[in-house]
């Protein structure tokens, strides 16, 4: 890759970083939580943002980044309140900048009208001109120097003809040194520009006892041919201001005016160096912060850590996975060839599995990240959806640092935003609503991340009128999804809305109900492994709750044989395995039966019927049970041929090479090197549920 | 790009038998050849689909080209083997009764499939390559998967 | 022996872009993260040239080139203060600082290499 084209990407990755870091600080300031620390910080972002758009010559963003930096400049000096509207109007602009950021990666376009707008709110706000006229006018300055230097251009009208010598006489300071600088230098530069002449001038040198080797007593007096350009000269001198006061002037005829570049210098009671000959400056009151923000040197640190291309982690978990296989199979064969088990061999395979498993949890561990790279982008989308829905929202974000591995992250995004938009769209009322009905106009959205025995959990809750539980059912039979007269418990009811086919779209929105409904959420972290359920409160709100398992590179199962056939069932989808005894079994219908234990009837499915590997059930009596839990609110008992054990297998994709398939979550490697079936627990379930669903409708 | 590659004029192709019929490959799409190994029934699969098996820690999954060409399932034997082919960015093995050899044909002389009205011939057919008295059917592995079930709704 | 520099930015892309051009030239480099970082690492790196940002977390260009001044090492170093702004209030705040001179970024590298040269010996 070409060297920019590489920094050019890390420019891109820091800006992600910083516009996040940006929204966070503005939310924390918004939430009153924020101090001078924050302030700093969310200028600073802007600030990056746009230094490194400069480099790249991103001008659109530069533009936008700059009048966004002012004003945060004016927050940051105290003269610019950071009230509620101040800061939402700063949330709108990160948001915009966002899209210049997406833009300048090719990945967007920017609403001009939407960026202008902003623009001109901003510059409001700071009474200034945005940077584009600003720059218009440099340009039509001639002399960048002169701005340099904040000159007002000079014009000399001298009579002299160009080619008479310059003359230079430059008068270190002691200021000039503790800064740097060396005289000497200066005469390099000179002598590059032409060929010139120095006389030293040592007059004021006193006897050297009296020396004070801090101050500076020498001057020089260089000559340089006229056909130099003046501003050529002045540029040498451009960083040491009245630290090395300079007189230029024509040499022929003497009459030329003596310039001291001082005169024309900020007015002293700018600056601040009091004491130059100390060489330490002593700052104004302006400059306090400095020394205040140097005591905070205690702030966190990074720490020792190094940048991994992610490539080479995923290498290295698939080959941890491939070890993790070949270590099974190598003490399957071990086990086959007879040799016992307190045999040195077999013990130091045990030591093997140990360190394996080890090395695949740090692996693992390597590839965590924490969920924030996905909460970070939600306020924008709840700011967004409260003012497509006309709703107050206030988003509450919890537990941003729970780490969960990369493969699930990536796919943590289109749930939650789902769910967001679902709680604010159909969960929160409308400000008028809530006052009526006693509660705050303003509607709170809760999001939380959380790990549980061995999940991350992701709650989102909202404090608005919960499920509309007769509307859903009056929903779900007219789509004839529900019998009339099905008994259903209220959280049957609640997670009817999960069920293909059911949209409330009919309702409001033009916002969750975007052709997606909830039952492709509820899909999509099935596929996952995960699981989705939904608690309401009729006039309180309702919490989703999604659990998912920490990793989609590895999984704890259940081997199990069904229809000659060695499947893994998810343990986190089994509540209980059991032997059934026969009058735990009865019959129901012509060809069904059901598990009667512990009070409950439990619909049994052969599993070896279920996935089409045989056309008859065995007897469930001479088989094995599995009680699952189905996302319904129900309760299955798969019926196996016999459990084998109970392994941590590695997740091998059947799309990779092939295509998703009905019953089957993905597929992995046993220890005798052949594929088994990771068992879609809830498909199974879900494909009698909604059988049976269907039957009670007809 | 597979074996829809005209740069050259000839094609490298590698030929085996089903149900005393001849066909060939680009041998551009092959990547291995390997025993038959029993490979792992998916559920609810078509019948030409055997199943998935492992070949270094991919799952792979095993088409039997007899039963896709729709000349009746094949019965593996210690003589069958798999072509390991790529199909896109998948890897896909293919069950055959053997491989015979490695032939060269021109392009020129690649005469397109005769239309028999038959779906099975003008799917997988690309061409017919007539050599020494003998007729090998060219294999164009495009729709040798199954059509993906309509993809989720998201 | 080719001479090191100092490189002083909380950005990650700032610093690969000085890394780029100054190694390029035949410079040591070697970075810091902030002000903190920059004089921690003042010691060991012995640096001919320093080359810092203003605008950085935990302590800013200012507090490094104060801190850097104290050093009897580093008292008459040559410090380049990284700037988005030429204005002259910018420019001498970074000379009471003590900065020596400064870069207007966006920089094209001949001009930061011509910096560089005109502060070192």
């Amino acid at each position: 890759m070409d060297p920019m084209d590489a920094i050019k990407q890390t420019y891109f990755q820091e800006c992600d970083e910083l516009l996040a870091s940006l929204e966070e600080g503005l939310l924390a300031l918004e939430a009153g939580e924020g101090d001078s620390d924050t302030i700093n910080a969310v200028f600073r972002a802007v600030h990056s943002v746009k230094g490194g758009a400069g480099a790249f010559g991103f001008e659109a963003m530069v533009e936008f980044a700059h009048v966004f930096e002012t004003s945060l400049d004016l927050m940051r000096s105290g003269k610019l309140d950071p009230d509620p509207d101040v800061l939402k109007l700063m949330l709108r602009a990160s948001d915009v900048l966002v899209d210049h950021v997406q833009a300048a990666k090719g990945e967007g376009v920017v609403d001009e009208g939407r960026s202008h707008a902003i623009l001109d709110e901003l510059a409001a706000l700071t009474n200034s001109e945005p940077l584009a006229s600003r720059a218009s006018a440099v340009g039509s300055s001639a002399d960048p120097a002169t701005d340099e230097w904040g000159f007002a251009p000079l014009k000399f009208e001298l009579d002299e003809p160009a080619t008479a010598t310059w003359r230079l006489v430059m008068r270190p300071t002691a200021a000039m040194y503790a800064k740097g600088h060396d005289a000497l230098l200066f005469l390099r530069e000179l002598s590059r520009l032409g060929e010139i002449s120095v006389t030293m001038d040592a007059s004021t040198l006193p006897a050297f006892a009296d020396l004070n080797p801090e101050n500076a007593y020498i001057c020089w007096s260089v000559e340089l041919p006229g056909t130099v350009d003046e501003t050529a000269i002045r540029d040498v001198f451009d960083f040491v201001g009245d630290d090395c006061p300079i007189e230029l002037s024509r040499a022929e005829g003497g009459s030329a005016p003596m310039i001291d570049l001082t005169d024309f210098l900020p007015p002293p009671a700018q600056q601040s160096i009091n004491e130059p000959e100390h060489g330490a400056p002593v700052v104004d009151d302006k400059a306090v912060v400095v020394p205040d923000k140097a005591t905070k040197g205690a702030a966190p640190s990074a720490g020792a850590t190094i940048r991994v291309d992610l490539e080479r982690v995923d290498r290295m978990i698939d080959l941890v996975g491939e070890l993790v296989i070949n270590q099974a199979m190598l003490a399957q064969r071990v086990t086959e060839s007879g040799v016992g088990r307190s045999s040195t061999i077999a013990m130091g395979l045990d030591e093997l599995e140990q360190l394996t498993r080890e090395i695949q949890d740090s692996v693992m561990a390597i590839r965590a990240q924490p969920v924030k790279s996905v909460f970070q982008r939600m306020p924008r989308l709840v700011r967004e959806a409260a003012s497509a829905t006309g709703k107050q929202v206030r988003l509450v974000m919890e537990g941003e640092g729970t780490e969960v591995d990369k493969t699930v992250i990536e796919r943590l995004s289109d749930p939650i935003t789902h769910m967001l938009r679902n709680a604010i769209d159909h969960g929160l009322e409308s400000p008028e609503e809530r006052a009526r009905a006693g509660k705050p106009e303003e509607g709170t959205v809760r999001l939380a991340a959380l790990h549980r025995s061995g999940r991350i959990i992701i709650e989102v809750s909202d404090d608005g009128k919960g499920i509309n539980r007769p509307k859903v059912r009056e929903i779900a039979v007219a789509k004839g999804l529900i019998a009339a007269d099905a008994p259903l418990t209220d959280d049957e009811i609640d997670n009817l809305i999960f069920l293909p086919g059911f949209s409330t779209a009919s309702a409001i929105s033009n916002l969750s109900g975007r052709g997606v409904g909830m039952d492709v959420v509820k899909r999509s972290i099935q596929a996952l492994g995960g699981r989705i359920v939904i608690a309401s409160q009729p006039g309180k709100g309702s919490v989703f709750t999604l659990s998912l398992p920490l990793t989609l590179a590895v999984l704890d199962g259940m081997v199990i044989t069904a229809g000659e056939q060695t499947l893994v069932a998810p343990l986190t989808a089994i509540v209980e395995t059991l032997r059934p005894k026969p009058e735990e079994v009865r019959p129901l219908g012509p060809t069904g039966a059901v598990l009667a234990t512990r009070g409950m009837h439990v619909p049994l499915i052969d599993i070896g019927v279920a996935l089409g590997l045989r056309t008859t059930p065995i007897d469930p009596t001479t088989g094995v049970i599995l009680l699952v839990d189905g996302e319904g609110g129900g309760r299955a008992a798969l019926v196996a041929d016999e459990i084998q054990g109970q392994r941590q297998v590695v997740i091998k994709s059947l799309e990779a090479n092939y295509q998703r398939v009905e019953g089957v979550a993905a597929a992995t490697i046993l220890g005798d090197g052949r594929v088994a079936l990771i068992l879609d627990v809830d498909a199974v379930f879900d494909k009698r549920l909604g059988e049976r669903q269907l039957a009670k409708a007809s | 790009m597979t074996e829809s590659d005209y740069v050259t004029d000839s094609l490298e192709l590698i030929s085996f038998r089903i149900a005393e019929q001849e066909f060939c490959l680009d041998i551009m799409a092959v990547r291995e050849i390997r025993g038959w190994t029993n490979a792992t029934p998916l559920p609810h699969s078509p019948s030409y689909v055997r199943g998935v098996i492992n070949l270094r820690g991919a799952v792979l999954p095993i088409i039997d080209l007899k039963a896709r060409l729709g000349l009746g399932l094949a019965e593996p034997s210690a003589r069958s083997v798999i072509i390991v082919v790529h199909i896109g960015n998948r890897l896909v093995g293919l069950l055959v009764d053997g491989v015979s050899e490695i032939l060269a044909a021109d392009k020129a002389t690649i005469q397109p499939p005769p239309n028999l009205g038959c779906e099975t011939v003008s799917r997988f057919v690309r061409g017919i390559i007539a050599m020494e008295g003998r007729m090998i059917s060219w294999i164009g592995l495009a729709d040798i998967l199954p059509e993906e079930e309509a993809a989720e709704a998201a | 022996m080719s001479k090191t520099i100092l490189t002083i930015d909380d950005s990650r892309m700032m610093r690969e872009m000085l890394l780029m051009v100054l190694q390029g030239a035949g410079f040591n480099v070697v970075q810091a993260e902030d002000g903190q970082q920059g004089l921690d690492k003042l010691a060991e790196a012995k640096p001919d040239v320093i080359i810092t940002d203003i605008n950085m977390p935990v302590m800013d260009g200012y507090g490094f080139i104060e801190g850097a001044r104290k050093d009897q090492r580093h008292r008459a170093t040559p410090i380049l203060v990284l700037s988005t702004e030429s204005s002259p209030e910018k420019k001498q705040r970074a000379r009471e600082a003590g900065a020596t001179g400064w870069i207007v970024k966006p920089f094209q590298a001949d001009t930061l290499l011509d910096v560089v040269r005109r502060v070192s010996a």
